[in-house]
């Protein structure tokens, strides 16, 4: 690599704000043989890859190989990634394509029609109303966050989510990406991923509640 | 949402449409009727915020770094790879 490229080493560190490329440019550069842009990517995105594929498939081992042959077939593929789709939804979808091969990734039922509610039922009256309202934590939350204390915390929230809300919740609320783009990574209707995301965001926000609440 | 019609919301019901509500999905009469049904109940605004602040407190995680080991078996993954295309 750095044969192509003499003196890579030594050019001077550039500062943070540049350093954060788009995925188009790393993509880009990444064709051209740039063994920087590759480690780029994986900075950015092979932590996510490994929480995702750590909820398909039963061990972490397994994991971890899932997403080395992702990568791999990423640096094989990358010639002919068109950019028809988003760069996440195209690495994401590899990484399920590769979790699909190990033939261990579970087939786990979504239950849709399962009308168990995201509240405690026991939080309201025989009338539907609040008996029990949800108590104030937002302000308390950010403050957390800002001081760089909560971060860990939701990590662990969201490893504690069923696996199926769970892959939802990264893809949607960590990795930012659209409905349409989740529902093809993880192969679910429009429906399905919409429910799943309820569910886990209604989970997330209980377990903010939870901790919070203890506090005031 | 065909339940709902013709009804007024309750607290209990919101709740169970905020995702709906906030993915833009409702029908027009439904979404009519969770923001009258908001435009009177503190708790279930208060609810809503909560569910978009959870939505926004878990967009703001970012990767853990890579460590330098995992960051060398990368390089070394990458000139394995451009070796053999040589």
């Amino acid at each position: 690599m750095s044969r192509s490229r003499p003196g890579l080493g030594r050019r001077p560190a550039r500062p943070i704000l540049a350093v954060m490329e788009s995925d188009g440019e790393l993509v880009l550069r990444l064709r051209s043989g740039d063994e920087r842009a590759f480690i780029g990517l994986v900075e950015r995105y092979n932590e996510p890859m490994l929480r995702l594929a750590t909820s398909f498939v039963p061990s972490r081992a397994i994991a971890e190989e899932v997403v080395q042959d992702t990568w791999l077939a990423v640096l094989r593929g990358i010639g002919g990634f068109e950019g028809r789709s988003s760069l996440k939804t195209w690495l994401f979808s590899i990484l399920a394509n590769q979790a699909r091969k190990t033939g261990t990734r579970e087939h786990r039922s979504i239950p849709v029609a399962d009308p168990e509610p995201v509240v405690d039922p026991s939080r309201f009256d025989a009338s539907g109303g609040w008996a029990d309202p949800p108590g104030h934590w937002i302000e308390v939350a950010e403050g957390r966050m800002e001081a760089g204390k909560l971060a860990y915390r939701i990590r662990v929230w969201i490893d504690e989510l069923p696996a199926r809300q769970r892959e939802v919740v990264l893809l949607r609320d960590v990795e930012g990406m659209s409905s349409e783009e989740v529902c093809a990574v993880l192969a679910l209707s429009d429906g399905n991923q919409r429910v799943l995301l309820h569910r886990g965001r209604s989970r997330l926000r209980q377990m903010f509640e939870d901790e919070f609440r203890e506090v005031r | 949402m065909r339940l709902l019609r013709g009804r007024d919301l309750v607290c209990q019901q919101a709740v169970e449409l905020v995702t709906d509500y906030l993915e833009g999905t409702l029908s027009r009469s439904a979404r009519r009727r969770f923001e009258a049904h908001l435009a009177n109940c503190p708790h279930c605004t208060e609810y809503l915020a909560q569910m978009r602040e959870t939505i926004s407190l878990t967009g703001r995680l970012a990767p853990e770094d890579l460590t330098p080991q995992l960051r060398d078996e990368f390089v070394d993954l990458y000139r394995r790879w451009q070796s053999e295309q040589q």
